[in-house]
């Protein structure tokens, strides 16, 4: 089952040029994907991770931004590549889902317009094979009588209805890759689950690779194959997915999950926040740069930067202290909610 | 609409509520609605623009000389509807061929200044850069300059054709349309939906035509009337200085500076009908494309639509 090679990123970076100084945004990220596999990118805000996807899909303004390293789609270089070339492959190769379904759809455009347009540009279908096509895939994403959503425009339908809109509208032209960018964040909590569900379900009818970027550590434990955690534009672990779960060596990535809320635990029970505020990236912090906010902090953390290391095959981290090894870290991991 | 019918009803429950109540919204009866004073207004500009087009049609005596068997300066009577004026000729039917002037120059130049000023104002919103920095000075340079002052100066050297009028106006005109095209196609150029069209491999012509123009399509219209409305003023005090079209051909702009004289008694007579149905019909005609273009503004202001 599993495919060849699809997309090879390596060393990326990324920096915006600011009136501050070159904003770091990403700061060598290397990732594979295979065909048909998931890979979860997960970091709170500003950690880099949709700077990432969209680097990763040529997205960003090219006149603003720095991007070095390579990102090879199918053994296509993809980075710094004319946008021409890259607009063959959006859409029928890689194509995103972006986070807020809300704005994400042309207010003033028919719901069935913008389903057909790509399949009309890059499929050359006539309008009527486009129009069959646009209602199949309404119902492949779930949307009740596609007929009557294809004359709608996007304020007719609700937030999880427009998500579903969006996906179809991704995947018409059967793409290899989908980038799916928290494509959960502006939905109810019970759309969510149905959403995720379906890009889950539609990326095994299709053999498709998938990134799902997101902030929530439960979205991709079930979902992925893969995954990535970032903070302040590193990778700071990276494992197959139910080896981070069994045994995660970032503290970071703890942090991550000890602050989703659980239902199991009775009400009241105060949430876990992660101490302090992601760091300033035009002024990043000496050494490693989750070491002002880590309950296991130490003086070498806040001295030298630690390097992201395979510790075992297939998982690395970037850490001195990893949390799986019997290291002088702290035995209670439990930081004082109250801060100092 | 709302008989929705969906798989799983306890998992679908909040998606259904929202549903039914974003239908509601769109069924709403109470919705906005263009009113009788929009009609009215628009039924005026048709009529002054087709009385204007089918001018030689209509059983009209010759704007341009004068029926010496009539009185002159009469007042309105059944003879002459709107009454004659010093060189006895007709005053209605002037004022219907000097419609053509007003609306061939206030459209006329609204048009070149959105084809002159608003096509280049899209393309460099949306691609910034060293382009969108040069034609943005370029516009503010040309609308320091008092346009009215830079038109008679052209127009007096270069002539007074209808033609060249328009143009001059046109081109003047065009820095203010890109100054507010520029503006609200900014506003969408960095939408999610146009960044998504982008991914979906767009070209950058078809994000324009497809994605930011239908957006902005309510500014340029309600704006461009609003300049076609200014245009015709601007075109009025041309005539006003005797720097429109020249006479014999009338323009109410050119009416009003013959009728001027007659308002003192000048010339031995007096004649206020000269001025009053001139400034009316301008005043009317100003009044509806102002009234237009704020309707329509105002009825496809999504903002209080929830996008």
């Amino acid at each position: 089952m599993s495919g060849r090679r699809l997309l090879e990123v390596e060393d990326l970076r990324v920096s915006f040029a600011t009136p501050r100084g070159p904003l770091r945004a990403v700061q060598g990220v290397s990732l594979t994907l295979d065909q048909g596999k998931t890979l979860g990118i997960v970091g709170e805000s500003g950690s880099g991770k949709t700077v990432l996807s969209r680097a990763i899909m040529g997205l960003l303004p090219r006149a603003s931004t720095t991007q070095t390293g390579s990102v090879r789609y199918d053994g296509t270089e993809l980075l710094n590549a004319p946008n021409d070339d890259l607009r063959k492959l959006w859409s029928t190769h890689i194509a995103m889902v972006f986070q807020d379904p809300m704005t994400s759809l042309n207010p003033v455009q028919r719901i069935g317009n913008q389903i057909t347009e790509p399949l009309k540009i890059h499929l050359k279908l006539s309008k009527s094979e486009a129009k069959e096509t646009a209602l199949s895939l309404l119902m492949q994403v779930g949307i009740p009588s596609p007929v009557e959503r294809y004359e709608a425009y996007p304020f007719e339908l609700s937030g999880g209805m427009r998500q579903r809109v969006m996906i179809a509208i991704a995947l018409a032209c059967a793409p290899r890759l989908l980038m799916a960018d928290e494509p959960t964040t502006g939905l109810d909590v019970t759309v969510q689950a149905q959403i995720l569900d379906l890009l889950s379900q539609l990326q095994r009818d299709r053999d498709m690779a998938m990134i799902l970027v997101t902030h929530d550590l439960g979205v991709v434990a079930t979902r992925t194959d893969e995954i990535i955690v970032m903070y302040a534009g590193n990778v700071v672990e990276r494992a197959p997915t139910n080896v981070l779960f069994k045994s995660m060596a970032m503290p970071y990535t703890e942090a991550l999950l000890k602050s989703t809320p659980r239902i199991a635990e009775p009400s009241h029970t105060r949430l876990i926040a992660i101490e302090g505020r992601p760091p300033d990236l035009l002024n990043p912090p000496s050494g490693c740069p989750f070491s002002p906010r880590c309950p296991y902090a130490q003086e070498r953390c806040h001295v030298e930067k630690p390097p992201l290391v395979e510790a075992e095959p297939g998982h690395s981290y970037a850490c001195w202290y990893p949390l799986t090894t019997s290291d002088p870290a702290p035995s209670s991991p439990q930081p004082d909610p109250v801060p100092a | 609409m709302s008989s929705v019918s969906l798989t799983n009803p306890t998992n679908e429950a909040f998606a259904d509520i929202k549903e039914e109540i974003s239908a509601e919204e769109a069924a709403d009866p109470t919705k906005k609605k263009l009113g009788v004073l929009f009609w009215i207004c628009v039924a005026w500009i048709v009529l002054v623009a087709l009385a204007a087009t089918f001018a030689s049609l209509l059983p009209l005596p010759n704007p341009d000389l004068g029926n010496y068997n009539s009185a002159q300066n009469a007042g309105p009577g059944w003879g002459h509807l709107l009454g004659t004026d010093d060189l006895y000729r007709d005053i209605f039917s002037r004022l219907i061929y000097g419609a053509r002037v007003s609306l061939v120059v206030g459209f006329g130049g609204a048009l070149i200044g959105l084809v002159v000023g608003g096509i280049p104002a899209m393309f460099s919103a949306y691609r910034r850069g060293r382009i969108d920095t040069a034609l943005n000075t370029g516009s503010y340079v040309v609308l320091a300059f008092p346009a009215i002052v830079a038109v008679i100066a052209i127009v007096s050297f270069w002539g007074k054709s209808l033609f060249k009028i328009t143009l001059v106006i046109g081109l003047f005109a065009a820095p203010l349309i890109f100054r507010v095209v520029r503006a609200s196609t900014l506003s969408y150029a960095t939408r999610d939906f146009v960044l998504a069209a982008k991914a979906l491999g767009a070209s950058d012509r078809r994000i324009l035509s497809r994605e930011i123009l239908p957006n902005i399509m309510p500014t340029i219209v309600s704006f461009g009337l609003i300049a076609v409305a200014t245009i015709v003023v601007l075109e009025g005090s041309l005539a006003f200085l005797g720097l429109s079209v020249p006479p014999p051909t009338p323009s109410w702009g050119n009416m009003l500076n013959e009728g001027s004289s007659l308002l003192t008694g000048a010339k031995g007579q007096t004649n206020p009908w000269l001025v009053i149905f001139p400034a009316s019909a301008m005043f009317l005609l100003l009044i509806s494309l102002n009234v237009v273009a704020d309707k329509l503004r105002a009825y496809f202001d999504v903002s209080d639509i929830k996008l």
